[in-house]
This record gives structure tokens, sequence and C-alpha cells, in this order.
């Protein structure tokens, strides 16, 4: 089996979340990972995932490969990373987390804009209700939910001391199926793993989270794929198997 | 559970807490600021939706988003209990909106008991 190896960063935050910077556009998140010549980004805002289809229309024109997603925040207040397959079933999952956000209005003078853009940079929307509230949707429902779109979900950076899996929860639960973990630190891994037993058997996957362009990865972190693709990139994480 | 004015008019402010007791302030910004009651919650999301205008807020969450749910919501205060870790991140940004941080080295029920029973032998 011919693995290809593609440069990546997965957690990658626009203006749309509120803590993201204005000049993070879906345009300029594209360009800074040409400039930087990365294989694979991921779009993941904050409960939604609105800004991806600019994303994947510059992407699509640069050679890029784009993966559609956006950061869960569950009712236990733990982030999860969550991938789809395609543009539609992120929004799919965007009207979904979207019923069931708490209703909070944002205030962006205390927490920043929330905008949506197109391709070209131009503002068509803005996001009224504060999207770094936490959803209904607890951290277990998460996993399934994903399945079901053909989608993976990966707690993440299970190593910061807020709103992660380990801080949140302080253990991982037994009956738990995620098979990726992103962490903030990948030199931290080694040690989570001497501490929870169920990480031997996960995959570890580091990205930038960055909420500036500039903090945008350089491609110094590799995965391995069947299939230059977002359903390759699933796949790799969904099943990392014995390529971990 | 709100806080009543006794016959003189006085209330507890956030001046005379720090006096009466063993908090220590880390930001200053409206020391008079009146403290209409006690919150203990560790969710932000659900902080912002129940916890109440004027209330003194205790609890572990030492991040920069705790100053902007008490900005929000008009709290008198933050008190971080229990050994909290603290950000200098989110003492910058309580400083900027004016948000009066306290510090306990009690755990929250202790720390929430005792201001309690400080407003209402003092009030």
């Amino acid at each position: 089996m011919h693995l290809l190896s593609l440069s990546y960063d997965l957690h990658i935050h626009s203006c749309l979340s509120p803590c993201g910077d204005g000049d993070s556009t879906p345009a300029n998140i594209v360009g800074m990972a040409v400039v930087k010549e990365l294989d694979v980004i991921a779009l993941c805002d904050h409960n939604t995932s609105k800004n991806c289809p600019a994303a994947k229309k510059v992407a699509d024109a640069y050679g890029v490969t784009f993966i559609s997603g956006m950061e869960i925040t569950t009712a236990e207040e733990v982030h999860v990373v969550c991938l789809l397959p395609t543009v539609e079933k992120a929004l799919e999952l965007d009207e979904y987390v979207s019923a069931r956000l708490l209703p909070v209005t944002n205030d962006p003078l205390l927490f920043g804009e929330q905008l949506i853009m197109d391709y070209d940079d131009n503002i068509t929307g803005t996001e009224p209700r504060l999207l770094i509230n936490a959803t209904s949707i607890s951290f277990d429902e998460v996993f399934p939910l994903l399945e079901s779109l053909g989608g993976v979900a990966i707690p993440a950076h299970i190593d910061k001391s807020t709103n992660s899996l380990l801080s949140n929860l302080g253990f991982i639960p037994p009956d738990s199926v995620f098979r990726t973990v992103e962490v903030k630190n990948a030199e931290l891994f080694g040690k989570l793993v001497k501490e929870h037993e169920y990480l031997n058997s996960c995959k570890m996957i580091t990205n930038s989270d960055a909420h500036y362009i500039q903090d945008i990865n350089e491609p110094v972190n590799f995965l391995h794929v069947q299939e230059r693709s977002p359903k390759g990139v699933i796949e790799a994480l969904r099943n990392p198997g014995i390529f971990r | 559970m709100t806080v009543r004015k006794n016959k003189g008019g006085d209330f507890m402010t956030v001046e005379k807490i720090i006096e009466l007791s063993e908090l220590s302030p880390l930001v200053l910004a409206d020391a008079k600021r009146e403290i209409d009651g006690i919150y203990c919650c560790d969710l932000l999301s659900v902080v912002m939706s129940k916890a109440f205008s004027g209330c003194a807020w205790v609890t572990i969450m030492g991040n920069i988003n705790a100053v902007a749910v008490a900005s929000l919501d008009d709290m008198s205060c933050i008190i971080l209990a229990d050994g909290a870790a603290v950000d200098e991140l989110m003492l910058t940004k309580a400083r900027e909106q004016d948000v009066n941080v306290l510090q306990s080295n009690q755990p929250i029920f202790e720390t929430a008991l005792m201001i309690h029973e400080l407003i209402k032998e003092n009030v």
C-alpha cells in the first residue's frame, strides 16, 4: 500500500471565531497555507462552519487540500476538533450545532467580531450569538454524531489547562471511541500516554489552533494517507491502524 | 441571594470585604463597588446565563475568558479560590475592563461561606 505524506495544520480559526483576528479571512488563511507550502489545512471555527464554503473555493483555486471543520464546545466545555468530508456535511453539522448552542448574544467589544465572509474578503454576515459558548451536546454524543456525517471527532489540545478533555473531565472516559487526539505541545504526548493508558492506542496530531494567520504551522507535521483528499485524511484519523 | 441594607444604609463593598477578611486584591479597579450576593460556578457557559449583576463570583477559573464573563454580567468581583492559577493576561484584561479580582487560599465553599457570614455580621 503506497501512502502519501502530507504536511498539515488541521485546526485553524478565522475571523468568524470571536477570538479570531480580523485578518484571518478565509482567503488569507488559504493564502498563508500556500505561502507556507502546507499540503492540507482545516478551518475549525468555534461551533460553526460558515466560513468553510469561502475557504474551500479559494483552496480549490490554489490547489491546497482543504477540509471543512469546526471546533465544537461540548456541554462540559471540552473542545473537540471535528473534520467533515465535504462542505455540505459541515454545513449540516453547522445547522445541528447551531440549534444546540446556548443562546447568549455576542458582545463584539468584549469577545470580538464574528464575521462571515466570501472568497473575496467581503463580509456577508455576522453571527449574533456568542460562538465560544457551550452547546448542549455532551462529549459522548460528539463521536457518533461525526461518524453519522462521515467525519471524525478529535479531542482538542488535550494538554491544555482549560477547555480540554483532561482539564475538564479529569480523565478519559473508559468507553471512549476516539482514535486520534490533538496535543498542542507534541513533546508532552509521551508523558500523557504514561498517565492515561487509553492513549496507548491513539494517534497524536498537533495543530496550530491559530487565531492569527502568522501562527499557522510550518509544514513540519506530517500525516500518512492513502488519498490526498478530506476523505483520505479523515480515514487516516478515524482508523490510524499501524501507521500511528 | 441578595444582600439587604441595614437601617444605616450600608452595603458590603469590595474594599470592606478585603479589610474584614484574608482575601487579597490582585486587581482593584473599583474598590467601592457594592457586593450584591455570592455566586459559585466554574462552567463559563452556565455563569454567563445564571450569574447576576453585582455578585461576587467565587471560582477556580483564572483565565482571560472569566474576565469577559464578569464584565458581561456586571459582577462586583471575581474571587479566585482554592489556589487557582492566575495568568498575567487575565490580570491585564481585568485592569482594562475595570473588573475587580481577589484571591482566596481557601476552597470555593469555605470562601463563599466566609463572605456570606461577613455580610450577615456587618451589614
